[in-house]
């Protein structure tokens, strides 16, 4: 175990930098200079900006080092919480981003519990009835989730609940702490909308990873030695199977963030996602830059959890 | 079940090769209709988005772009469905139908165009990474772990960001967002296709490293290219409806099918319900056709990938 665990985790680190490379060089290679981005106010209209005032405040910004500098003491502040100052809210990234990002958390999570409650009874109904109606029909149904694009499925739900139960989602947003039962109603919608389409995919999977497991000899053991088919399928056969789809939850986790900034900006939630679009609009590529690594981080770690985790439930993993 | 696989198999290849009759294609294609009720479903629906791209400017009643005057110098701001308008209008008074016909020209364009530049490319890249050994692979697979930590639509996002918003860019963006998942695959395929016999025998008898992959990998990865292109092409087409749905994919007149969503977004959907659900349809009906064509064609061609995720991180 501790040498599976210290391979996995020698992976991370180079994995994580790469991550931080690639976003800074992404954002560093924009054509137009942040500095005038700042000076000329966003967009466009960079004529009244003098020389001078454009080499002071790159020299501020440090954007005269070379590059390599640059991304040395960029991660250097990250490393150490600083994220940065927004180019257009001329305020610490941080300050905009804490409560954003535990919004999003509460949704993503939210919407991965929702869809994996789901998707398990759907992919084991699936499995254990194999190419009967009921296997078709959820397959069907997995089919059109993958199909159905989130955007349209929130703006359908939307338009379904406000027309035949004239209920439209509640304005303004209020904490889980502040207010639990407003913070649930808000975020319970996004978050179906979210699972649906996670919800098809972790059903083909537990559907999969359920047939193969039903092949194996220690099922017919079990059968053999006169169990019932419940504690047959329920003990035996899901323990085994649901790893695969601990597996691709984590990647499920970086598909749903992803998704999210759609659903945010349907329902109007204040997370990540729409101060992501704000940032874009804006032309904010720190706010931006501090988003994305903010989320590969939390990817990388969830995925290496999950990996560790596989180790413990899984004694084959660590012999490989 | 094995015996069924085989005989597919072996039905297949000789198809593609030499000594098909003139009539061949054809009996193919029904005998994978049969087959594949639900994979040839998804192939008329391609061919009629095909068709309808091509066809636009005949079958579209009204100008895509302009906005519609009527006799009176009334501008019909979200009339409903009916005769004089198939579809419906939309929030400035233009004709949904027309704009969802020319839209399938856009969908079309960034879906081959990002599936031709980006599948074509990140295979090749793929390809060299399983075949380059170890150092270069090792480098490659960290940028791919990298990559895949950062969710699709956020990368995409991210580049629109940096590059601004036109339609050419929106291709650069998906191709760039395709990298990680398509090399994933593509080198995962290459590493169980090199241990295969034929290659070592390959190898065996002396053949050079650039011989081996041009006359032996590449011909048997075919297959997956085409089933991974046939999955991608909904996943650009998905992609480009998501960007311009945020606003930041093609300009706001180009007919887009995500583009045309947004102000149904907005709350005009309960004003005008038709407006936010034609469009969604189109995107919905494309990408289910390229969905079901891609998992037919993965049966037939290549049975060993069934229960393989190649579609598996079509983010949103």
């Amino acid at each position: 175990m501790g040498k599976y665990a210290l391979r996995r985790m020698v992976l991370f680190v180079p994995t994580l930098l790469v991550a931080t490379i690639l976003v800074f060089a992404l954002f560093w290679i924009v054509p137009g200079d942040p500095a005038l981005t700042i000076l000329a106010g966003g967009e466009g209209d960079s004529g009244s900006v003098s020389s001078e005032q454009l080499q002071q405040l790159r020299q501020k910004l440090g954007l005269d080092r070379p590059l390599y500098v640059q991304y040395a003491s960029w991660l250097g502040n990250v490393l150490r919480g600083d994220l940065g100052t927004s180019l257009w809210y001329k305020t610490p990234v941080w300050s905009h981003l804490r409560d954003r990002f535990l919004v999003t958390m509460e949704l993503a999570v939210m919407a991965i519990l929702l869809a994996v409650c789901a998707a398990v009874p759907l992919g084991i109904v699936s499995a254990v009835k194999q190419d009967t109606g009921l296997d078709y029909l959820s397959r069907i149904f997995s089919s059109i989730g993958i199909a159905l694009p989130t955007f349209w499925f929130g703006i359908l739900i939307v338009y379904a609940l406000a027309t035949f139960f004239e209920w439209l989602p509640p304005l303004g947003y209020a904490t889980l702490w502040d207010d639990p039962v407003l913070n649930l109603q808000q975020l319970f919608l996004p978050a179906l909308t979210l699972a649906f389409n996670d919800l098809a995919f972790t059903a083909r999977v537990t559907r999969s990873s359920m047939l193969e497991v039903m092949r194996e000899d220690y099922l017919r053991t079990a059968r053999a030695k006169g169990l019932v088919e419940l504690a047959v399928v329920g003990r035996h056969a899901l323990k085994n199977a649901l790893l695969p789809v601990l597996t691709v939850s984590g990647y499920q986790f970086a598909r749903l963030l992803g998704g999210v900034i759609i659903v945010e900006s349907i329902f109007a939630v204040p997370g990540m996602g729409t101060l992501l679009i704000d940032s874009i609009i804006h032309r904010d590529f720190i706010v931006l830059q501090a988003i994305v690594v903010l989320i590969a981080a939390v990817v990388l770690t969830l995925n290496l959890l999950i990996d560790l985790s596989y180790g413990v439930l899984d004694p084959r993993v660590r012999y490989q | 079940m094995l015996a069924g696989r085989e005989a597919v198999v072996a039905r297949t290849i000789p198809d593609t090769r030499s000594e098909a009759p003139a009539h061949a294609p054809w009996a193919a294609v029904i005998k994978f209709a049969g087959r594949k009720p639900l994979g040839a479903m998804g192939g008329l629906i391609v061919l009629a988005l095909v068709l309808t791209a091509l066809l636009a400017p005949l079958i579209s009643p009204h100008d895509p772009r302009q906005i519609i005057r009527e006799a009176n110098n009334r501008v019909p701001v979200y009339v409903a469905p009916g005769p004089a308008y198939l579809m419906g209008t939309d929030h400035v008074g233009r004709d949904i139908a027309s704009r969802i016909i020319y839209g399938a020209r856009i969908s079309l364009y960034v879906g081959l165009g990002s599936v031709l530049i980006g599948v074509t490319g990140w295979f090749l890249v793929g390809m060299v990474s399983a075949y380059a050994g170890p150092r270069v692979d090792l480098v490659a697979q960290r940028v791919v772990d990298a990559m895949m930590a950062v969710p699709g639509l956020i990368i995409v996002l991210a580049i629109m960001a940096v590059l601004g918003s036109s339609l050419n860019n929106v291709i650069i963006a998906i191709v760039i967002g395709m990298l990680a998942p398509v090399v994933r695959t593509v080198r995962s395929q290459v590493l169980s296709v090199k241990e295969m016999e034929y290659v070592v025998a390959a190898r065996a008898i002396g053949a050079r490293s650039a011989r081996v992959v041009v006359r032996h990998i590449m011909p048997n990865c075919l297959a997956i290219y085409l089933i991974l292109a046939t999955y991608y092409l909904g996943f650009a087409i998905i992609l480009e409806a998501s960007l311009s749905f945020l606003g930041v994919g093609v300009p706001p007149d180009v007919p887009s099918w995500g583009g045309m969503l947004t102000a149904a977004a907005q709350g005009h959907i309960t004003k005008a319900p038709w407006a936010g659900i034609f469009p969604g349809l189109a995107i919905f009906i494309v990408v289910l056709g390229f969905n079901l064509l891609g998992d037919a064609l993965r049966d037939v061609l290549e049975p060993r990938l069934r229960g393989a995720r190649l579609g598996a991180r079509l983010a949103r």
